[in-house]
């Protein structure tokens, strides 16, 4: 907990910058796949409560397709790409251009569940690579879990790490959307980078930036 | 960790590993609801314990706090919900099967208190929002694919 009181400007503005690269690859890869133009927002980075977190995601209640996936190596953290039911259906449907895929009832669609891993997968991937090349620091990913539930049940599950040392998560929080499209039909994905609280002092030490001045 | 009186009701939404868990008094009409996210204290890395969050120091406070509140404590129920194996791993380290743990951690606490379980919703792979009825003492459970369960 000590750590968030002696977090500054310059390391937020360094977690923000993390979140760009990394996103930044993550959506091309995205463009590539849908042959759209993505969008990205310029990525925030908060200091929030879990109940905070939880409405950044739409609320706990509301209906997320969220990828998971553990990342180990020498700063571990928790990654979730995570999209509104209706958008993950989009995005697959688009993919493999099947109009009656739905995630609405079970069982779903075993084609385009593993399809949808498979893309939080890369597009995590690709988040993590150039992060990995930017800090020199070896991260490897898990084997991505696929959940498709109300978002406060998916997301405490990235929390369980963090929980154990605070009752805050620094999240990184980066917003895909969809180009030339209506504000109604946009797809938009969130990236939440959510490391260890033991990984901040290691990703600024590999940036030479020292946590304790 | 919050207590209402009937005719009020306790909720909380979205749990998914995390386990939720009514206390309540009956005949007095006093209930108690606590949001359990990890099984033991020991698992704290920092100084100050939150107590609502680890199991085997919620449950006690919680119990502690609906006695100071009017409860008694052998009129004390329980009834509980979540739990959940959000995401399936194939390596699987110990915290990822932290659904079932949250489970064990509670129910251990459960007997040490000698507070009877006298139903529960566990496990399962899918969120619960739950809400607790202080005046009829019925738990009701919505999941987003099996309706809406009462228990």
């Amino acid at each position: 907990m000590s750590f968030l009181t002696r977090i500054s400007d310059i390391h937020l503005d360094i977690l923000k910058e993390i979140g760009n690269i990394g996103a930044g690859h993550a959506a091309t890869s995205l463009s590539t796949m849908l042959k759209r133009k993505i969008d990205m927002k310029v990525p925030s980075v908060r200091i929030v409560s879990f109940d905070e977190m939880m409405e950044m995601a739409g609320g706990s209640e509301s209906l997320v397709a969220g990828v998971f996936l553990r990342i180990e190596g020498d700063a571990p953290g928790s990654m979730f790409f995570l999209l509104p039911i209706e958008q993950a259906e989009k995005y697959i449907q688009q993919l493999l251009g099947d109009s009656t895929i739905s995630f609405r009832n079970p069982p779903y669609d075993e084609l385009g569940l593993s399809v949808l891993q498979e893309l939080g997968n890369i597009l995590s991937g690709s988040y993590l690579t150039s992060l990995s090349d930017f800090t020199h620091l070896s991260l490897l990913p898990s084997v991505p879990g696929l959940g498709i539930d109300m978002a406060g049940a998916v997301l405490s599950y990235g929390l369980m790490e963090i929980s154990q040392a605070g009752d805050y998560a620094i999240v990184i929080d980066t917003v895909l959307n969809e180009e030339e499209a209506s504000v109604s039909t946009r797809v938009k994905g969130h990236f939440y980078l959510l490391p260890d609280p033991d990984s901040f002092a290691v990703i600024f030490k590999s940036l030479g930036v020292e946590t304790n001045e | 960790m919050n207590i209402v009186k009937a005719p009020n009701l306790i909720r909380t939404t979205g749990l998914g590993s995390c386990v939720g868990l009514v206390l309540y008094d009956q005949v007095r009409r006093i209930a108690g609801m606590v949001h359990v996210m990890l099984p033991s204290s020991s698992l704290s890395k920092s100084g100050p314990v939150n107590v609502a969050k680890f199991a085997d120091t919620a449950v006690p406070q919680l119990a502690a706090k609906l006695v100071q509140k009017g409860a008694r404590v052998p009129a004390l129920k329980a009834k509980l919900a979540g739990g959940a194996q959000m995401f399936q791993f194939s390596g699987g380290s110990d915290l990822m099967r932290i659904g079932p743990r949250n489970v064990e951690a509670v129910l251990e606490q459960l007997k040490i208190l000698r507070i009877p379980v006298v139903a529960e919703d566990v496990g399962g792979n899918s969120g619960r929002t739950i809400e607790f009825n202080a005046d009829t003492c019925i738990l009701q459970i919505r999941t987003v694919n099996k309706g809406t369960n009462e228990i």
